[in-house]
């Protein structure tokens, strides 16, 4: 076992876990959209789990450091409310923002952020980007909302995890990247209709059933 | 290696190294004349093949037995296609901008008649009492050439040229060594990544070197992803074996016997010369099973990238050598640790590793004795846009871009002023007039809020808006952001809308805090290095130009009068001369119209402020004005139609 202190407080956890699931594990929050438990190498892409840790000079994402005894780590200073402030508001600027009609209301992560950040749902210093409106439809028992979508990727993971080999995957560059189904399988045929892992793990219903 | 190996290694080069010097005799005796052609991307861009077609034909014309000898590039874009011929009794002679013409009346008058035809010649090759020599241009005598000392005038595709220049005799003396001794003197080389990062070889090769795992890897990053930087093309097209002789070095001091060049598939010529360069190499076992008799082998393969900017980025690179999507991962672990196949790897530029052998021929303090202190040895740049002599020009460290600029390149051409200079490729940054004494070397660069990068620059002249130059750079890292973190792929793009609006007049009161307030976040909240360099290009404008940028916003006035939207075009009436139509025809929409007293005015309402009129109304009347902002222009009526 790990003994650390965040926000002045000791917290005690097992060795070789990420700062971010020792706190999580200590009931104490930091935003995160793309940390699962199961994973070996985080991908670190939300660049919301921002925290200050003693002897790092720069707020560093939480979920890409793994515990150490003594660690001095800090999930509240300006400088991590600033970046998680920006990389929320950049979020919100290219999401569908539709919450009574949208299948995750009350239980979408981005609305959990925002009261926490104490951010709201409305833009503040940016505008709106307009994207390609769209469902894609190519999945028979599934449809991706891509306006919904956060880019966490955490369906990639599951479905990998759960079939070996995953059936998704980002496809696309820049602000049009976006989550896309493979094309060559035949996709009736996929064992998606006993699965929907990626349904599941979906933190803003941008996965759907049909 | 014991005494025996050393003996054998040294005897088996030795014969290599006597039929390269056989070889060379061949086309180099004394009565043989030689015509050597740039062959390379750059001047078969500017008609290198059909020159040469045309040489070949006229020496078969005229019967005249010369060589001809093609080879890669000597960095003088400018001066593209070049040519040097090499006739007994001359000196070798540097021709410039040569065409299938120029071809012929040089294989007539120069080699048949023995008249060098001067009004065509660059310089001779050699000090000579006849004819001026490179050497005494600055754009020659102030560069440094170590990495592309014999980049245009080898043949790339024959491995017996590079030998005859003293290639591969580092490897042999390197393949001599222990390992340590090697990475040893590599460290005391101070010898820095020409990736752009100038992360310490030597450094990076000791972590390899260190690790326990049996199986590892070199790799060759020939990405170059930046839009205007071709220099490793360039070296891979005009001299590739010594980028291959670099490679079996590093890996045989770091322990590896795989090594493989990443080179984008938009590269054909690249490809095609390293390829064949693999081949003869591993022919004459200087790559494969057993290099040169001892126990060290080594596999080159080439693997072809899609030209994804990103895949230039080591983590991607290794992703997309996978087969996986070229997105970056977090480091650590660093490739040294983990890297392609979970493998140690040493990922090193072309630069780099082509560094390598002029600093075992000549030794650590030899190459020290280049550049500064903290950066020894050379820079590459390629240095474009608005400059007189544009090409890559490979200078000491050190230098200020001044001399760079206006010495050795000859300064900004057409009589027009410096504005700035943008060093670092997409994500460097643009630096002012008053930074002109900076000298060039990673940590000046860094200080001043560009960055060596892969050695893009790019020259501008006052005719260039800041904002619309920041917006250009945006533009290219926004698209090839991989998309993978939140503020490369929606904060760039923000940046480039507020850009946008900017450039288009609609800029608001708080754009430019809002811009700063952004970059900053973006550079310290991004995942990997495109997205903590892409917002360079706006801070380093925001600082180094506030004004231009005031004035767009407060006053809607672009003072380069570069911006469309903020811009107008009149017509002179006291300099307008009657009668004269020669506007009237250049203008695509018909914006242009007959003045009452048959003088010629201009719609606003149908002006795209193509600057057609501007360029056709002749030089005597020179009555095309172009203001900013539009409301400058006087209005014109247009006549009613009768
Ligand atoms: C977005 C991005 C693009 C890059 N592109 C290149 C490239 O085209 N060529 C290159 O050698 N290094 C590139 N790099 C740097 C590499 O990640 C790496 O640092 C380099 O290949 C190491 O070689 P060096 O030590 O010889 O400099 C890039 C880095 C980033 C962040």
């Amino acid at each position: 076992m790990v003994k650390l202190i965040v926000d002045n407080k000791e917290i005690e956890t097992e060795d070789e876990v990420t700062v971010l699931q020792a706190c999580l594990d200590n009931k104490i929050y930091i935003p995160n959209l793309c940390y699962l438990k199961e994973m070996d190498n985080p991908p670190g892409s939300c660049r919301l789990c921002f925290v200050e840790i003693k002897g790092y000079n720069q707020p560093i994402t939480s979920c890409t450091v793994k515990v150490k005894e003594g660690m001095e780590v800090r999930t509240n200073t300006e400088h991590v409310r600033r970046l998680q402030r920006t990389a929320f508001e950049f979020l919100l600027s290219v999401h569908h923002v539709d919450c009574k009609n949208c299948p995750a209301n009350k239980k979408c992560e981005l609305q959990r952020i925002a009261k926490f950040l104490h951010f709201g749902l409305k833009l503040k210093k940016l505008e709106q980007l307009e994207r390609e409106e769209g469902v894609e439809q190519d999945h028979p028992f599934m449809e991706y909302v891509s306006n919904r979508c956060v880019l966490c990727g955490k369906c990639v993971f599951v479905c990998q995890k759960k079939n070996g080999k995953a059936m998704l995957s980002f496809a696309k560059r820049g602000l049009d990247t976006v989550i896309s189904f493979f094309g060559e399988e035949d996709k009736a045929k996929t064992t998606c209709k006993e699965c929907y892992a990626c349904v599941e793990i979906c933190p803003v219903a941008a996965l759907i059933r049909k | 290696m014991n005494q025996n190996s050393k003996v054998k290694l040294n005897e088996i080069f030795t014969s290599i190294k006597a039929e390269a010097e056989t070889r060379l005799k061949d086309i180099s005796g004394d009565n043989s004349q030689n015509i050597f052609i740039g062959m390379a991307t750059c001047g078969r861009a500017s008609g290198a093949v059909e020159v040469k077609a045309t040489f070949e034909e006229a020496l078969i014309e005229r019967k005249i037995n010369a060589h001809i000898i093609p080879v890669g590039c000597l960095g003088h874009c400018y001066g593209e296609p070049l040519v040097i011929i090499d006739k007994p009794g001359f000196p070798p002679i540097l021709y410039q901008n040569v065409t299938p013409g120029k071809a012929r009346l040089l294989v007539k008058a120069y080699l048949e008649e023995g008249d060098p035809v001067f009004e065509h010649v660059l310089g001779a090759m050699e000090e000579n009492d006849m004819i001026p020599a490179v050497m005494e241009f600055p754009r020659f005598n102030q560069e440094k050439r170590v990495v592309m000392a014999n980049c245009g005038l080898i043949n790339p595709e024959d491995i017996y040229q590079y030998i005859a220049k003293g290639g591969y005799s580092a490897l042999v003396k390197a393949l001599a060594l222990e390992p340590e001794k090697i990475i040893n003197e590599i460290q005391e080389s101070g010898l820095r990544g020409r990736g752009g990062a100038g992360f310490l070889t030597g450094m990076k090769w000791q972590v390899v070197q260190d690790s326990e795992e049996k199986d590892k890897i070199v790799i060759c990053n020939a990405d170059e992803g930046d839009p205007g930087a071709y220099m490793d093309r360039t070296i891979l097209e005009s001299n590739p074996h010594q980028v291959i002789e670099g490679m079996a070095i590093t890996a045989y001091a770091v322990g590896a016997n795989r090594a493989i060049v990443y080179v984008r598939a938009e590269y054909p010529l690249a490809v095609e010369m390293i390829k064949k360069a693999i081949g003869q190499a591993k022919e004459i076992k200087l790559s494969g099973e057993g290099i040169l008799g001892t126990n060290f082998n080594l596999d080159i393969a080439v693997f072809q990238g899609s030209g994804a900017f990103v895949c230039g980025e080591e983590t991607a690179l290794i992703q997309s050598i996978q087969g996986k999507r070229g997105m970056p991962q977090l480091r650590p672990p660093y490739p040294a640790q983990r890297g392609l196949w979970g493998k140690p790897t040493v990922i090193n530029n072309v630069k780099t590793l082509a560094s390598l052998p002029p600093i075992f021929e000549n030794g650590a303090k030899w190459f020290r004795g280049i550049g500064t202190d903290k950066s020894p040895g050379t820079a590459i740049f390629s240095v474009v846009g608005n400059i007189v002599h544009a090409g890559l020009v490979e200078i000491p460290m050190g230098v200020t871009l001044r001399a760079l600029i206006f010495d050795i390149c000859g300064g900004i051409p057409n009589g027009k002023k410096f504005k700035a200079v943008q060093i670092g490729g997409p994500s460097g940054g643009c630096l002012p007039d008053d930074f002109l004494d900076t000298p060039i070397d990673f940590d000046s660069l860094n200080q001043a809020g560009a960055m060596m990068g892969s050695g893009g620059m790019v020259v501008m002249d006052e005719d260039a808006c800041m904002i619309d130059v920041a917006r250009y750079f945006l533009d290219f890292t926004q698209k090839e952001s991989c998309g993978k973190c939140t503020f490369c792929r929606i904060g760039t793009k923000h940046l480039l809308d507020i850009l946008d609006r900017i450039t288009k007049g609609e800029g608001r009161e708080g754009d430019i805090e809002l811009l700063e307030d952004l970059s900053m976040d973006i550079k310290n909240g991004s995942l990997c290095g495109l997205g903590k360099t892409a917002p360079n290009p706006v801070l380093t404008t925001v600082k180094y130009f506030r004004d231009e940028y005031e004035a767009h916003i407060r006053e809607k006035r672009c003072p380069a009068m570069m911006c469309r939207t903020l811009t107008a075009y009149f017509i002179d009436l006291d300099k307008c001369a009657r009668g004269c139509d020669a506007c009237v025809g250049s203008c695509p929409t018909e914006a242009i119209f007959t003045t009452k007293n048959r003088k010629k005015g201009i719609d606003q309402t149908l002006c795209v402020k193509c600057g057609e009129c501007m360029v056709s109304c002749p030089p005597e009347y020179d009555a095309v004005r172009k203001v900013s902002p539009p409301e400058l222009a006087p209005k014109i009526e247009r006549p009613k139609e009768e």
